[in-house]
């Protein structure tokens, strides 16, 4: 049987079960992504024409945008997972709804700067 | 053990891996911006990381907590939405192995860039 516990439409309507939310999503998608990371690193033990030949293969306009999610869920976890920790060892202060809106314009502000600088 | 204390020690190994990948991460952003400047090549990723002891602690480091983080929370994600079956236990031991050997396994390729 499933631990979660059920909330009414207050309690998901709350910025911080938007953070909860957003921490999840970023996180397993993370999860998912990072043995399909290393997996292309490793082709590098196959020295550097063939590991180029295997960076080739992502030259598609759906892994350049699969990448450039990646950075912003990234940022997206770093911060939502900064903001987690204040809460749990650090002075009690509210629920930080702050270090939410960071997340979300950290998120923002990496998203555009990968554009930018990937141009 | 008992389930409570499994629990304890699972939280508390979540939130330091947490710690050192607050830092790791916050330099993989710095480098990943670094590295994309005009693409990415096999010849500039290596050109970094080959022969560099320093770069490849780092990504040891990086990846080890990876290893203890991202297993956890994968298993509280199947935990808490799904029931406690064969499949919720074994996926996130599948996540954690599979990021320790292809996480090490890359991080060599980078160091030696395929002179082992």
């Amino acid at each position: 049987m499933s631990s979660r516990p059920t909330l009414d439409l207050r309690a998901k309507s709350h910025l911080s079960y938007f953070a909860y939310v957003c921490h999840r999503f970023s996180g397993l998608l993370l999860a998912c992504f990072i043995p399909l990371h290393f997996l292309m690193l490793s082709q590098s033990l196959r020295g550097a024409s063939d590991f180029e030949r295997y960076l080739g293969l992502t030259d598609f306009w759906v892994f350049k945008f699969g990448e450039w999610a990646l950075v912003i869920l990234l940022a997206i976890h770093l911060i939502g997972g900064i903001r987690l920790l204040i809460i749990e060892f650090g002075p009690w202060r509210g629920l930080r709804k702050a270090w939410t809106q960071l997340a979300i314009l950290f998120g923002i502000a990496c998203g555009l700067l990968f554009l930018y600088l990937a141009n | 053990m008992s389930q409570g204390v499994l629990q304890a020690k699972l939280w508390y190994a979540q939130r330091i891996s947490a710690m050192v990948l607050g830092l790791c991460v916050s330099i993989h952003l710095l480098i990943i911006f670094y590295a994309i400047r005009g693409g990415l090549t096999a010849e500039e990723i290596l050109g970094r990381t080959q022969g560099n002891v320093p770069f490849a602690i780092f990504y040891e480091i990086f990846v080890l907590a990876c290893f203890v983080h991202a297993p956890i929370g994968l298993a509280n994600i199947l935990e808490e939405t799904f029931s406690r079956g064969f499949i919720s236990r074994l996926l996130p031991w599948v996540l954690a192995a599979l990021i320790l050997v292809l996480g090490s396994t890359a991080v060599v390729g980078v160091y030696t860039g395929g002179n082992v």
